[in-house]
């Protein structure tokens, strides 16, 4: 690891103007940041030590309904937080299948935003990667690809945003607050994760001292909690990354859907809203039939980046089977567990 | 750069000056404090063999620079266990079999006290077995780990019974 200078600044302020200079790098709990470090993938000169920052490790209920959730909060208080868990289920079910109990102690909600679109290639100083090494080139291109992008990817980089928590927050039309140089702006998470085109070195659309404070949920949010799922499938039970993840939220009144939620994981360099999928089901029927011709849309503009068409396939499986569970309802306990071969519980 | 920081290592205060800031809590508990019990296995946050409990909760100690934690409680397998006697986690891991090598032992047994003391796994093993999947065995002991880990929440639940009683 490059030695680095630390400053553990007091306010976001004084943060975001040491944060500001050149090589410069923002620390919450560092669990991406660390491990990337350790592999000399991240050299920052410099790390800003945010965890001291006041006010920004609390949930509020706002007087609108929606609900603020601070950048320092960390991902396992989030989920387990009873009425968290009752109003965004499929959102406190993602959290809970990413990473490990470990890992969920630590990260925080910010962080969480915030990590790398990774593959083994970017963690590999010894292959080319463009978002590593802007201009390298891509060995993901022509190498164990079987896990990379089908949507949204170009030849600078196929590789895919790994956040599970990202998935069902751009579903419900989640709001990112930032603190910067000139000010407080805000932008909807969807826009905050770029595509790579031809600039993958590019991630975000933060500019150079720009800080994640707090992380919103609009009031509408809360009307999907009856029928809220998130699907995660791994090549192993638990902690491993989404091979392929589905979001679905669904408003269903009078025996039709009035509105449906459905984003992706797994699937691109950032969390894919399925907006044509939303569509089709808008005023449909609660059948499978609806499904599956929204997950045809869903996947509609998908390609194979390498050994991976099988991806396209699998997604609007998943798409329907957490389609048909959300409809089904939510279930009592939240986070149900993920599917695993020991379980006792079909389907879980 | 001299960073001076204060923490409270299973129960002691201990003031430190760190002379590098990129000192992780598990090289300065192994390296610096000699506090070895913590193992260091992929030094990634893949394994879980660092797990230690930072203000009560157990965390990988490889990702976590002790700079960041002025001020924290921490505590090791070095100090769970009471003069002679063995923690309920310890002793159940013991009569179950719960490990082969031990490389991993540590940090298993704190990974699951930190989970009984988060009371989220209740009595179902699967609960338990995806709670703890942070914790990697290459010995494979897993089904004695569960066991150990619903034994010891059982009875460390019985014994907080009988004294509120």
């Amino acid at each position: 690891m490059m030695n680095f200078d630390y400053v553990r600044p007091a306010s976001v302020a004084d943060a975001i103007a040491v944060g500001s200079e050149k090589g410069a790098s923002y620390l919450a709990s560092g669990t991406n940041l660390l491990d990337l470090m350790k592999g000399g993938v991240s050299r920052p000169s410099r790390l800003v030590d945010l965890t001291r920052l006041p006010g920004l490790d609390r949930i509020e209920h706002l007087a609108d309904g929606g609900l603020r959730i601070g950048a320092l909060v960390r991902n396992a208080d989030l989920a387990h937080d009873a009425g968290f868990a009752r109003n965004y289920p499929a959102v406190a079910e993602a959290l809970l299948s990413g990473a490990s109990a470990q890992l969920r102690n630590a990260a925080t909600v910010g962080g969480n935003l915030m990590q790398r679109t990774r593959c083994a290639y970017f963690y590999d100083a010894g292959s080319a990667c463009n978002r590593r090494w802007p201009g390298a080139g891509c060995d993901a291109l022509n190498g164990e690809n079987r896990l990379h992008a089908v949507l949204g990817w170009s030849e600078g980089c196929i590789a895919t945003h790994p956040s599970d928590f990202c998935v069902p927050l751009v579903a419900l039309d989640a709001i990112v607050e930032i603190e910067g140089k000139s000010g407080r702006r805000e932008l909807p998470l969807e826009a905050l994760h770029r595509l790579p085109g031809e600039t993958p070195e590019r991630e975000t659309a933060l500019e150079r001292g720009d800080l994640i404070v707090a992380l919103r949920l609009p009031a509408e949010a809360q009307g999907f909690a009856k029928h809220a799922r998130y699907i995660k499938v791994r090549e192993r039970t638990s902690y491993a990354f989404a091979v392929v993840s589905a979001a679905a939220s669904l408003r269903i009144e009078d025996g039709s859907i009035r509105e449906a939620r459905i984003a992706l994981g797994g699937v691109a360099a950032k969390p894919w809203r399925a907006r044509e999928a939303e569509q089709v089901l808008a005023g449909a029927a609660p059948d499978v039939a609806a499904y599956r011709e929204a997950a045809r849309a869903a996947l509609a503009g998908a390609k194979p980046s390498g050994d991976n068409a099988f991806k396209i396939e699998l997604a609007q499986r998943i798409l329907v089977r957490a389609l048909t569970l959300a409809a089904a309802g939510t279930p009592d306990r939240i986070p149900a567990l993920p599917g695993s071969p020991f379980s006792s519980v079909a389907g879980a | 750069m001299n960073l001076p920081l204060s923490l409270t290592i299973n129960g002691v205060r201990r003031e430190i000056t760190l002379d590098d800031p990129r000192v992780t809590l598990l090289d300065l508990l192994r390296e610096r404090l000699d506090l070895t019990g913590t193992k260091k296995g992929c030094d990634r946050g893949q394994c879980g063999a660092c797990t230690i409990l930072v203000d009560g909760r157990r965390i990988n100690s490889c990702l976590a620079l002790a700079v960041s934690h002025d001020g924290a409680e921490i505590v090791t397998i070095e100090g769970v266990g009471h003069g002679g006697e063995l923690h309920p986690v310890q002793a159940a891991f013991i009569a179950h079999d719960g490990f082969q090598c031990g490389f991993c032992t540590p940090g298993q047994i704190m990974s699951g006290i930190g989970l009984i003391g988060e009371g989220q796994a209740g009595d179902d093993p699967e609960r338990v077995r995806e709670c703890m999947s942070g914790n990697l065995c290459r010995c494979g002991a897993y089904q004695g780990i569960t066991e150990a880990v619903l034994e010891a929440q059982s009875n460390m639940t019985a014994s907080k019974q009988r004294r509120s009683a």
